[in-house]
């Protein structure tokens, strides 16, 4: 087993994806046998090789530090689900979870 | 005379330049095609008739005044709804992006505006391009033009079976592990995926980043260079856009580059393994052949390493796409469950199951599992280092090679449902078709005949190296040259004509 | 009682004084109306991508670079996880194992004693917006103005050992930010935020204690205040045998006290993976040697020139370079005049110029005093053309109207009064209204003469000489 139900479970947690009794099994199923294929690149050497985090060499390009086109209130909120007072509407924070 | 929605981009650009057909008349024929026929064939998630008629109308007046036509000047273009436009909604073929309509035009789409093009709406496809069949889209699968019973490939599906049926004459598509590729081998269209950077990503909704990259589809090799040409290049707007200037993509279709004398193309066995249907072999055996008869020397290539990509891409792309789904959330835009809860965490536990489908979510699990602290180092970070040794392998194929050929696809097109209860097996299906995205190459798919068991098109596929989309595109003009599988259309399209 | 030693270390977050955010040109302005200030990419619209900003970069090589970090040529972002409705993307951009500078120092003075704190790293990263609870509502409100603004997080190493010392070297942050350029250093704007980490130990015990992280302070009496107050209360916890319990405590300010934040419903785990959207940052020696000699002489450098080429006394030389704008103001009177006395201009500037701007919460760059006015000002005081005294009216006068000191002292008549006859005179009169006091003096109280000084110049307006009064005073009393 590369997986067990509490961590599926508890990885759907971090993900924020509520998942049924059913859900969790068949991914717990579903993910360990990935997992299992994926364990062939444990085998691979890869001693002093530098991991590839872009597909291109790039350096990062800089921009000027000038306003662009800015969105109304209106325009920013006008997708949302729900709004008040010019301010994104979200039901209420229970555990303080932020950082900065 | 070859019926409107027949004609290639190349030949509409020039008779609407010409003005010896109108934008208007070549957007009408292919909005009433799309009438007919895509109830059937699912390619269209939205069909913008108005904006196209405006559009094919700004550009026809604009010729009439003496403005230079653009490049594509009134071709009828579909756009993979990953990509965001103006006032248009967008949805990734998410049930999470429901209501959403975007404020702004991605560059790819804004260049195709600039270059004449109408585009006339968007196009099916797997859930935030996951997948390679366009079942998994939330809103019904694409049929295959070629035969209806089966898929046309993903996720770019709906892009490839409405270039295949005749619904557009150039549709773009987005390509994270194949998706231009393999819906183009599985469909009998040609499908390019650019180097990556080539093609800005901005308005190009992500999935997995570092592997990304938008591509025309279309029924000729030329058409997609003239689509390229006017998509390509440097953007501001995306810090991993390539600054280099963009060849004139269309010589590279030309007559005259079609003799390969002194080309070198590789062939790498390890991409004619067990697993690859043997009808397929033979024919991509043959386009292989064909390339040698039209001068090009067949060399041997080594990439030892593929056998690792499949690995790798799952990790890299889920670990990615884990991370950029997580701005759905149900705050700003998109789905909202109804009764969400009267907590925070409720609420998005909930949207988000009930926005997500059972692959989108299958892979926010592997990859949000995969960057957890404790499994980062076996996995995410292993699978970016073996990514390199893929590089590598290609590096050292290109110092003795020009252009790799292969096949795009090990099967040709499947039923609709075979293989939706193995995930695994779907899987298999992109694995001549990732090592080109983790390398960031360029790489394309052209028709290389049919199966003769029930007639299904194949594909063989040409990677070049970083920026040699030039290269690709005069090996694949040149066979298509020498060839007639893009001539032939598929029969149901060919009936159903208005 | 067991002596115990307090450890701590503070990871400052400095917003960066830029007109657009750091990914995108949203404007980074503190204060509009909620959700004025954004574009696609801070709503993390789809398909939208960061592209870095340019004086953002600069601004935190500026930083690193008065710090005496050393700073990464190839440095990276990357994406931190975790779910919160100001947080757009579902992860914040920051730098994680490559940022781009470590290694540095912060100097400062603690009653006058030079200290150094480490620095572990300077990394950039992005603000979040702000998450209004309304209060006795089943919902939250959430604003994106700062989501995106660029901050650069100053983190020390755990080298300060007390609230106090803590303090100075927040001071000591908001000093070299605003001397920079690169912050405004307004901690009630949140502008400079800073969070504690805090343990104790018995003196002498070299491992660390269990440590508490505290927020939420948001100036320096509160700084101070919430690590003095977790002090005691981890001093009470380990008295009383208990552990200190590792959690994060956010400061009350109107209690002034802290309490632990709400305990997570599952533990943090940021998922950190480089920014694919970013390729790294490149940061080349020609562009490090430009902004280094670009960078103005840092506070502790030009107090130290103050004391040792101007002869200020530290307590004049530490006023005068508290800000970077007071030091040139400074510096401009004593260039202004080349009979200006370095230590009676330091007096004016520090004195009377920084009381009235004090009073009026003027910053000097908008005095309406100009250092060349104070400087002519200064002069007609060393020629002797008015007195010390009269001077400090006319600097009053001076501030509320703007005109030159000369006009003033012309249009007032208030012209030293040196004429010996004329002082003379003054002094008889003097002398004659108050024959108790003079046969007093005569009689052994010297401390009178100061009596008769007072009564000369309250007979002049001021305007007596003093010097050349006290001589004829004691002529004529003697
Ligand atoms: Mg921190
Ligand atoms: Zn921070």
């Amino acid at each position: 087993m590369k997986i067990t139900r509490d961590e599926v479970r508890a990885t759907a947690a971090l993900a924020r994806l509520a998942l049924t009794d059913e859900e969790i099994t068949r991914l717990t199923r579903e993910l360990d046998a990935i997992l299992v294929y994926m364990e062939k690149l444990a085998a691979v050497d890869v001693e002093g090789i530098e991991p590839m985090t872009h597909a291109v060499a790039l350096a990062c390009p800089l921009r000027e530090d000038a306003l662009g086109p800015q969105l109304t209130v209106e325009k920013a909120l006008a997708d949302a689900p729900a709004s008040e007072d010019g301010c994104f509407l979200v039901p209420r924070i229970i555990a303080h979870d932020k950082e900065a | 005379m070859t019926p409107l929605h027949w004609r290639s981009a190349a030949e509409i650009a020039a008779q609407v330049a010409a003005r010896e057909v109108s934008a208007v008349e070549v957007t009408r024929a292919h909005l009433d095609r799309i009438a007919a026929l895509d109830r059937r064939l699912g390619c269209y998630l939205l069909v913008d008739g108005d904006g196209a008629l405006a559009q094919a109308a700004a550009v026809d007046r604009a010729i009439a005044a003496g403005d230079s036509p653009g490049l594509l000047a009134g071709v009828p273009v579909g756009l993979k709804d990953l990509l965001v436009t103006e006032g248009v909604a967008t949805t990734a073929g998410s049930k999470i992006l429901a209501g959403f309509i975007p404020p702004y035009d991605g560059t790819a789409v804004a260049r195709l505006r600039q270059a004449g093009a109408v585009i006339l709406g968007k196009l099916n496809m797997d859930e935030f391009a996951m997948g390679s069949s366009t079942e998994n889209s939330a809103f019904g699968p694409v049929r295959n033009p070629w035969d209806e019973s089966r898929v046309p490939g993903g996720s770019s599906g709906g892009s490839a079976a409405a270039v295949a049926a005749g619904l557009c004459a150039v549709a773009l598509g987005t390509d994270t592990g194949g998706s231009i590729r393999q819906p183009a081998a599985l469909s009998g269209v040609v499908g390019l995926k650019p180097t990556y950077g080539r093609v800005s990503r901005h308005g190009v909704i992500a999935f997995a980043s570092s592997l990304d990259q938008v591509g025309p589809l279309a029924r000729t090799v030329e058409d997609c260079a003239l689509t390229l040409e006017a998509i390509a290049g440097h953007d501001p707007k995306d810090a991993t856009s390539i600054d280099a200037p963009v060849p004139r993509y269309r010589d590279a279709c030309t007559a005259a580059a079609a003799d390969l004398s002194g080309l070198r193309v590789g062939v790498p066995e390890e991409f004619f393994a067990a697993g690859l249907d043997p009808e397929i072999e033979r024919l991509v055996r043959a386009a292989i052949a064909k390339l040698a008869d039209l001068g090009a020397r067949v060399v041997p290539a080594s990439l030892p390493n593929s056998e690792h990509s499949l690995a790798t891409y799952y990790l890299v792309a889920t670990a990615e796409a884990s991370s950029n789904l997580a701005r759905y959330d149900g705050v700003r835009y998109g789905l909202r469950v109804r009764d969400p809860g009267d907590d925070l965490n409720t609420m998005y536990q909930k949207s988000r199951a009930a926005g997500f489908g059972t692959e989108v979510k299958r892979r926010i699990m592997l990859g949000t599992y995969a960057l957890r602290a404790g499994y980062y180092d076996a996995y995410y970070l292993r699978a970016q280092k073996v990514r390199a040794l893929i590089k590598r392998d290609f590096d050292r194929a290109f110092a003795t090679c020009d252009v790799i050929a292969t096949p795009t696809s090990p099967i040709p097109a499947f039923r609709l449902g075979d293989r939706t209860e193995d995930p695994l097996a779907m899987y298999l299906a992109d694995i001549y078709t990732i090592s080109c995205n983790l390398a960031g190459l360029p790489g394309l798919s052209v028709p290389c005949g049919f199966t003769t068991s029930n007639t299904l098109p194949t594909g063989l596929q040409l990677l070049g190296p970083p920026l040699g989309e030039s290269t690709v595109l005069r090996v694949a003009a040149a066979y298509q040259r020498a060839t007639d599988w893009h001539t032939r259309h598929p029969p149901g399209a060919e009936r159903s004509t208005p | 009682m067991t002596p115990y030693e307090s450890v701590i270390g503070l990871e400052c977050h400095v917003q960066l004084a830029t007109h657009s955010k750091i990914f995108s040109g949203a404007s980074a302005s503190f204060g509009g109306a909620p959700n004025t200030y954004t574009d696609p990419y801070t709503l993390a619209l789809p398909g939208t991508l960061p592209v870095l900003n340019r004086r953002a970069v600069a601004c935190a090589l500026k930083m690193s670079l008065a710090t005496g970090c050393t700073i990464r040529r190839v440095s990276r972002f990357a994406r931190k996880h975790y779910f919160y409705p100001d947080l757009p993307k579902g992860y914040q951009i920051s730098q994680y194992d490559e940022p781009i500078a470590e290694h540095g120092r912060i100097d400062f003075l603690l009653d006058g004693t030079p200290r150094a704190v480490r620095l572990t790293r300077i990394h950039m990263e992005e603000d979040a917006g702000k998450s209004t609870h309304v209060a006795g509502a089943a919902y939250s409100l959430v604003d994106l103005n700062r989501a995106g603004v660029p901050l650069i997080e100053v983190v020390s190493e755990p080298d300060l050992r007390s609230a106090k010392e803590a303090a100075e070297y927040l001071r000591a942050i908001r000093q070299l930010v605003r001397y920079l350029g690169i912050c405004d250093g307004n901690m009630e704007e949140g502008s400079l935020r800073c969070d504690a980490n805090v343990s104790i130990r018995p003196v002498g015990d070299v491992a660390y204690g269990t440590r508490t992280e505290l927020k939420n302070m948001n100036s320096f009496k509160h700084v101070q205040a919430a690590i003095e107050y977790e002090v005691a209360r981890q001093t009470e916890v380990l008295e009383s045998g208990q552990r200190v319990v590792q959690e994060t405590r956010l400061w009350d300010e109107g209690r002034g006290t802290s309490h632990p934040m709400r305990s997570k419903e599952q533990a943090h785990d940021y998922r950190y993976f480089p920014e694919p959207d970013l390729p790294p940052l490149v940061v080349t020696e020609a562009e490090i040697e430009a902004l280094r000699s670009s960078l103005p002489e840092l506070p502790l450098a030009r107090r130290a020139r103050f004391m040792d080429r101007l002869g200020l006394s530290p307590q004049d030389a530490a006023l005068l370079t508290a800000e970077r704008e007071i030091a040139d103001y400074y510096e401009q009177v004593v260039a202004a005049g080349p009979s200006c006395d370095p230590k009676r201009a330091a007096n004016w500037v520090g004195g009377e110029l920084l009381r009235e701007l004090h009073r009026d919460e003027r910053p000097i760059a908008q005095s309406p005093v100009s250092p060349t006015a104070l400087a002519e000002l200064i002069a007609l005081v060393a020629g002797g053309t008015i007195s010390g005294k009269i001077a400090k009216d006319v600097l009053a006068t001076m501030y509320a109207s703007g005109e030159s000191s000369k006009e003033i002292v012309a249009r007032e008549g208030l012209l030293q009064v040196s004429d010996e006859s004329e002082l003379l005179r003054v002094c008889q009169k003097v002398i004659e209204a108050n024959p108790k006091q003079v046969e007093k003096f005569r009689g052994g109280n010297d401390k009178l003469l100061g009596f008769f000084v007072g009564q000369a110049m309250k007979e002049t307006g001021g305007r007596a000489h003093p010097e050349r009064v006290n001589q004829i005073l004691r002529r004529l009393l003697a």
